[in-house]
């Protein structure tokens, strides 16, 4: 879907752009890869170990109270949180949201300067030096994990020594969202070609993941059969966030197992609760 | 409507001209107000260029509101000069005359208006080059021609162009007209510039009734274009509310709407302030009142068609979208304001002449219609990104801030001040064109027929 869709695209700017745009081939060397992430939402405790660790690794600005007040904080990944059922049998929910990935995007075809585009790993790439902040990308996104800088961000004594110099400090009037920590991509590309070698399965891992205590983050390629992504991604209890949308996401969840609910094994779906959260 | 013989052409040419010749008071007085708005909108861009855009009302996830709400006004505005003059031009209504210089030079100002908004509301728009103009389009670096932000700039500008071109081309008889009449060699010479050695040869006349004719055709499906390219704006996303097939022609048609109902606004005001009562006459209002009925009947049938197919599919996230729209507080007190101000109130009082030719009812009633398209526009909107998804979680609310009220009261105060200021520089009232009215409407006497002194065009 992905590949054909920016095959299609690709033909269409090169019908109308002539020949100037590098092909797959000279961009990158890893062609078929499709980063991806699968989050098992029976391990998510809701913790939020992820979302500080993305907030030390991406440079994000201190979320102050007011800016959470205001609704302008900033978190790349958030933990979403749902009550079920009514009190005193009440049920949190815990879902991590960050950017899908969308193998079809609504945000790239609205940015009119390509802030963002796809790049042929499949990840949904932000160019903070091309974005000039019209925001659309954000009212697009169905998922809003898109994040726009208010002002410029400021890091008081001794907080500023701890910038991740990997990753850039994002200035006022741009969007900015979740990279799937591409800076560890990056690395992990160089190295394994320093070595001679493939980037082996769980070599990249974003911070989310790697912060998760209980291992519910798992990242990986997708189009590889053989990585622990892909195989959790084949799971009956998979589902991508809010199909409808047609959005094509790169982030797998699998559904809570709830012990209450009887299981179908017949049919591989739970009997009460089938996508619920779907 | 056939036009009266209302002055000869001496008494004609002195009052059309009037207001560029003299200086009155209050043209000071209100320019040096407007000029005080426009200054504090000013402050509020530069601040906002200065600290990023942190004191608008913006949050996540409303990331447009006001300024975006303004600029589809404004462009909705702009659809009333070539409305009334190209469509009715084409249509030889008679009783455009007067009213048509008007509303193209609302366009005009209105569309200068409208296109600051974008701009200023984007967070880097000292960027805007790169967006707006694809000047390294070779390299295939900027700018995204699947974007309707592309769209736009293109639409508009090719809109504003024409229109300024339409403009011109009818504003020259009436240049060499202030040319011949200047009291001082220096506007003398400027207006001679402007008037490209018009001397009102046969052959000069034809050129400029072709001219227009054939600018009033080539600009029809470019005024029909840019609104429906500003309604794709909100229709190509996938936001419940917004991804609307029916937006274009609802978009255009309620342009129109507001339009029409600022140039009746505008005629009025201009036939105190100018001194024009004798050219802007009871019939002229009457006129366009009647073009408003169709027209805000036709809009409220593509609002209805909105409502229903947003209900017919009968999609969770559309119903919850109409339902926040409509019924929900606080938004029910906008939607009927909203349908009250734009149809309910003045469409049954146009259906009497007797408000119909009444300059005050007609005044109020134009100025409701388009504070109703306003809000109509804010409810299109703020509410559907308000509740975007389906993911409770980032619901949000959105509330304008001053900076916003400032920059859209500051909007209303450069569009009038434009308006004003070609008025003092240039006739306002197409001279040429009312005579050429008078001049159809002359009856002479050939034997016992009283028959028409000219033939049409």
């Amino acid at each position: 879907m992905s590949s054909a869709h920016e095959a299609s695209a690709r033909a269409t700017a090169v019908a109308t752009l002539g020949e100037t745009i590098p092909t797959d081939a000279e961009v990158t060397p890893l062609d078929g890869r499709r980063w991806g992430m699968v989050i098992d939402l029976d391990r998510c405790t809701g913790c939020q170990a992820c979302v500080v660790a993305c907030q030390a690794e991406n440079n994000i600005a201190i979320n102050e109270e007011n800016r959470v007040l205001e609704r302008r904080a900033k978190t790349w990944i958030r933990i979403e949180r749902y009550w079920e059922g009514e009190f005193p049998n009440a049920k949190a929910r815990f879902i991590p949201v960050l950017c899908q990935h969308c193998g079809n995007a609504p945000c790239e075809t609205v940015c009119p300067v390509w802030a963002t585009y796809h790049n042929p790993e499949g990840l949904n790439v932000q160019v903070y030096n091309r974005c000039i902040g019209t925001r659309f990308c954000a009212n697009g996104c169905p998922y809003s994990v898109r994040y726009f800088n208010f002002w410029n961000p400021e890091w008081p004594e001794p907080l500023n020594n701890q910038l991740n110099p990997d990753v850039t400090v994002r200035t006022k009037g741009i969007i900015e969202k979740c990279t799937f920590c591409l800076q560890r991509i990056n690395r992990a590309r160089v190295t394994s070609k320093n070595e001679d070698r493939e980037i082996a399965d769980g070599e990249v891992q974003p911070a989310c993941v790697q912060s998760c205590p209980t291992t519910a983050l798992v990242f990986g390629d997708l189009n590889d059969p053989s990585t622990t992504a892909s195989r959790l991604a084949e799971s009956e209890r998979r589902y991508t966030l809010l199909e409808n949308f047609g959005t094509d996401p790169s982030v797998v969840y699998l559904k809570k197992v709830d012990p209450h609910v009887e299981i179908d094994h017949h049919h591989g779906h739970h009997a009460e609760t089938a996508g619920k959260h779907a | 409507m056939q036009e009266p013989v209302i002055a000869d052409n001496k008494t004609a040419n002195r009052e059309l001209l009037d207001f560029v010749f003299s200086w009155p008071k209050w043209f000071f007085l209100v320019g040096g107000a407007l000029n005080g708005l426009i200054v504090a909108g000013f402050l509020v861009v530069v601040v906002m260029l200065w600290f990023g855009l942190q004191f608008l009302g913006y949050s996540h996830p409303v990331y447009w509101g006001f300024l975006i709400v303004n600029f589809v006004f404004w462009i909705g505005v702009s659809h009333a000069g070539i409305m009334v003059s190209a469509i009715l031009r084409l249509t030889q209504a008679e009783w455009r005359r007067p009213v048509t210089r008007a509303a193209e030079v609302l366009t005009i100002f209105s569309l200068l208006t409208a296109v600051q908004f974008p701009l200023i509301h984007s967070g880097r728009p000292w960027r805007t080059m790169y967006w707006t103009f694809p000047y390294d389009w070779n390299r295939g670096a900027w700018p995204n021609p699947r974007s309707p932000l592309v769209w736009d700039p293109s639409a508009i500008f090719t809109y504003l162009t024409s229109t300024i071109l339409f403009v011109y081309v009818a504003l020259i008889p009436d240049l060499a007209l202030a040319r011949d009449r200047a009291p001082n060699p220096i506007s003398r010479a400027i207006y001679g510039v402007l008037a490209m050695g018009f001397r009102g040869s046969t052959r000069q006349w034809r050129i400029q009734a072709i001219a227009g004719i054939l600018l009033s055709a080539i600009i029809l499906p470019i005024f029909v274009s840019v609104h429906s390219i500003v309604s794709w704006d909100f229709a190509v996303t996938s936001v419940p509310g917004w991804h609307n097939t029916i937006f274009a022609p609802y978009f255009v048609i309620g342009a129109v709407h507001s339009g029409v109902s600022a140039v009746v606004t505008v005629m009025i005001v201009m036939r105190y302030a100018f001194g024009l009562k004798r050219y802007i006459t009871r019939d002229h209002i009457d006129s366009l009142a009647r073009l408003l009925i169709v027209v805000a009947t036709v809009w409220l049938f593509f609002f209805m068609l909105d409502l229903f197919f947003g209900l017919y599919g009968t999609e969770p996230a559309e119903v919850d979208t109409w339902q926040r729209r409509l019924i929900e507080p606080p938004w029910i007190v906008l939607a009927i304001i909203f349908i009250f101000t734009a149809y309910l109130i003045p469409v049954p009082m146009w259906m009497f002449r007797s408000v119909r030719r009444n300059f005050f009812l007609m005044f109020v009633t134009t100025i409701l219609v388009n504070i109703g398209m306003w809000i109509e526009r804010y409810m299109v909107v703020v509410p559907a990104l308000e509740r975007k998804s389906g993911l409770t979680f980032t619901y949000g609310d959105y509330a304008p801030s001053l900076s916003e009220i400032i920059l859209v009261i500051a909007s209303f105060g450069l569009v009038i001040l434009g308006f004003l200021t070609f008025a003092k520089l240039l006739p306002i009232m197409p001279a040429a064109d009312i005579k050429e009215g008078q001049i159809l409407a002359d009856r002479i006497k050939v034997g016992r027929a009283n028959v028409p002194a000219a033939m049409r065009e």
